[in-house]
């Protein structure tokens, strides 16, 4: 926190505070499809439009298919839009994902994390965006309600900026975040209001300009369209950094790529993404207290990756468990764990790596859990020999 | 678009009807690929393609946000999707968009199966027609399942205007694109828009055969205004139906001796088909021609 600014705290679980956010940017179009423990963010949202709270149309549309593909039809012609989902909502519109960053759409989306079937499971891991992980999609991933409503708001900026022009991701936890109620600093409506500004579309379907989006492209350019979208993604860091920046500006709560928790003079580490951030903070301390050196590294941006960040800040760590909270089927290690290892590799930091899966379908993490981490990361720093590289903590054998 | 497409014909119409400014949605199908190999487009309006089952969706966004730009009645959207993309793949989000009363109008150009993909059966192929996935085999005479009937789920929703119409017949199709998209909310029109290739025709016969389709009442062209049905032709005199059929490579194996029966059922259905219509629509049924049976009427 750099500096304090007076703000009303308001009583609002994760859910609620990305619709207050969604209703503080002035969205002009909604269009979404209800699913647990998304809903709340559409139910709160149709409140405000059936109070007239917002000057939004609100589509309440038959399929998280069809809201995704609405949604590409509206910001194609130049109007600001957000939607939510969750899950096998996300999975249904896994093919509308890849259109709308295509398209080049500036969409913001909230997903509340939910693992996926079968069996059918409503609660909380990240299966869901790790489904999805190569969409296209800046990603983020938040801790708790306020980030969830302050990412929520940052994210219109960072996907409207036209070096980017890109969908954006805000992820919270089902339930751990979405449906748990916090106080949360909300800015005023006018300070919101002149911090996204009106949505400035660099092309859009226009009658008065006519323009043809989505043709057949064939092998003579279809790489060179994706290769913009790399160059996008490349461009996003440094309008993320002065988004964030600027939002300090304006709320005195500072964001980043990741945030470093205790990682100066440091053996063992935990990364990991989410509402599981805050126990690892808890139990580091409490370690820290004992005189364990231990440390809590939390990715906020996980696309696009921040490779040089995570290795400055993993490099000072002797051992680092990584924390996935989806499984990559057949893979070597988990998704977030895989990155971690390219990042090794890319960067040569001689950190050594393990990869724990845990917290699937909504199973607790507890802080005796990640006391379980640390010890084992410390006994990696120490020199020992870690049995095997990726483990699930607390499965029945 | 090949030579004597049938969805180019609709296409080309469409646009000629079309008074205001316009933005097309279009459904992944011939009539996208064949328009907009990047990086040319025919189109001078605008024109977007996203997905194959979604055309509806987008259209939906795209009126949402027109509305609230204030901009809505001063735009005609039109969606186009192929059979393949109405009566199967798209139907839940041309369903959800009906229901919902977007202002726009839907245009489904017909050719009776998935021919951009190389003529696999649709929900809109016909009885008996042979096609790449209902191949006519020795023991089964191509499709076995009869055709959907669009407009009758079209109309369930409470559209306002649903239609049915053929290339032959432009003038008729130009007088219906202006009332569906003069009306205030969603629309339907369902165009039979033959295709050389699938149906293996003469490339010349295009229109021949979508007038044939029409006169012989194996499609009916009518109107559906607030749930009212008129039909647009009333056929008096059918030609007999085989004279459809016949120049079309589709049918073929239905003239064999151990398929007559197929045929019979394929002209049981169209008559079932025309009869229901015309009750519909007030008028009294009647009995397909073909060349062993004449009209009653």
């Amino acid at each position: 926190m750099s500096k304090t600014i007076s703000q009303k705290i308001v009583g609002m679980n994760g859910d609620e505070a990305v619709a207050f956010a969604a209703k503080q940017a002035r969205v002009d179009v909604v269009a979404a499809y209800p699913i647990t423990p998304q809903t709340i963010i559409v139910e709160r949202f149709s409140d405000y439009v059936a109070n007239g709270e917002v000057d939004t149309r609100f589509v309440c549309v038959e399929s998280e298919h069809s809201a995704l593909s609405a949604c590409v039809g509206s910001s194609l012609v130049g109007s600001r839009v957000f939607t939510a989902t969750s899950s096998q909502g996300l999975a249904l519109m896994h093919e509308v994902l890849y259109l709308a960053s295509g398209l080049r759409t500036p969409i913001v989306m909230a997903v509340a994390n939910r693992a996926l079937s079968a069996p059918i499971n409503i609660h909380n891991d990240h299966s869901d965006m790790m489904g999805s992980r190569d969409c296209g999609w800046i990603q983020i991933y938040a801790e708790n309600a306020q980030e969830a409503y302050d990412w929520t708001i940052q994210a219109f900026r960072i996907a409207e900026d036209h070096k980017v022009s890109l969908p954006v991701t805000v992820n919270l936890d089902g339930f751990t975040i979405s449906h748990a109620m916090e106080g949360v600093a909300v800015l005023e409506d006018d300070r919101v209001s002149a911090f996204l500004g009106k949505r400035n579309p660099i092309y859009k379907l226009d009658t008065t300009n006519p323009m043809t989006f989505g043709p057949l492209t064939l092998p003579d350019y279809y790489t060179e369209f994706k290769r913009q979208q790399v160059e996008a993604m490349k461009n996003a860091p440094p309008v993320i950094a002065s988004v964030t920046e600027e939002f300090e500006e304006i709320s005195g709560r500072q964001y980043s790529k990741l945030s470093a928790f205790d990682m100066e003079d440091v053996d063992a580490a935990v990364i990991c993404m989410g509402s599981v951030a805050g126990t690892a903070r808890t139990v580091a301390a409490k370690m820290r207290q004992k005189g364990k050196r231990v440390g809590v590294v939390k990715l906020w941006q996980y696309r696009p990756f921040p490779t040089k960040e995570v290795a400055q800040v993993l490099s000072k760590a002797k051992s680092v468990g990584v924390i996935d909270r989806a499984i990559s089927f057949g893979a070597p290690y988990g998704a977030l764990c895989s990155d971690i290892a390219s990042t090794k590799v890319l960067t040569g930091i001689q950190t050594k790596i393990f990869n724990v899966i845990c917290g699937l379908g909504g199973r607790d993490i507890k802080p005796s859990d990640i006391e379980g981490i640390f010890e084992t990361a410390l006994r990696q720093a120490g020199g020992a020999e870690i049995d095997d590289p990726v483990t699930f903590m607390g499965v029945r054998a | 678009m090949c030579t004597g497409c049938g969805p180019a014909i609709t296409a080309r119409i469409t646009l000629k009807a079309l008074q205001k400014p316009t933005i097309i949605v279009n459904a992944t199908g011939c009539l996208e690929v064949a328009t907009t190999i990047y990086p040319d487009t025919a189109w001078k309006v605008p024109w977007v393609h996203t997905l194959f089952e979604n055309a509806s969706a987008v259209a939906s966004g795209i009126e949402a946000s027109l509305q609230k730009e204030g901009k809505a009645d001063a735009v005609d959207i039109v969606a186009f999707g192929g059979d393949g993309g109405t009566f199967d793949i798209g139907i839940q989000a041309l369903s959800g968009a009906l229901e919902r009363k977007h202002d726009f109008t839907y245009i489904c150009y017909d050719n009776e199966a998935y021919m951009n993909t190389g003529i696999q059966r649709s929900g809109a192929t016909p009885y008996g027609a042979a096609t790449t996935t209902t191949p006519a085999g020795s023991k089964i005479p191509g499709k076995t399942d009869a055709k959907k009937d669009l407009i009758g789920i079209c109309v369930a929703h409470g559209v306002e205007y649903a239609a049915t119409a053929s290339v032959a017949y432009w003038n008729d199709y130009i007088t219906k694109v202006r009332r569906a998209t003069a009306i205030k909310g969603p629309a339907v029109i369902h165009v039979l828009a033959p295709c050389p290739l699938g149906w293996r025709f003469e490339t010349s016969e295009t229109i021949t055969l979508a007038r044939l389709a029409v006169q012989t009442r194996y499609f009916p062209l009518y109107e559906v205004e607030n749930g009212k049905y008129k039909l647009s032709m009333k056929i008096p005199k059918p030609v007999p139906f085989e004279e459809f059929l016949k120049p079309q490579g589709r049918f073929r194996h239905l003239f064999a001796p151990e398929f007559t029966k197929d045929l019979e059922e394929l002209r049981r259905q169209v008559e079932h088909n025309w009869n229901r219509i015309a009750q519909l629509c007030g008028e009294a049924p009647m009995q397909i021609a073909s060349s062993t049976s004449q009209p009653i009427a």
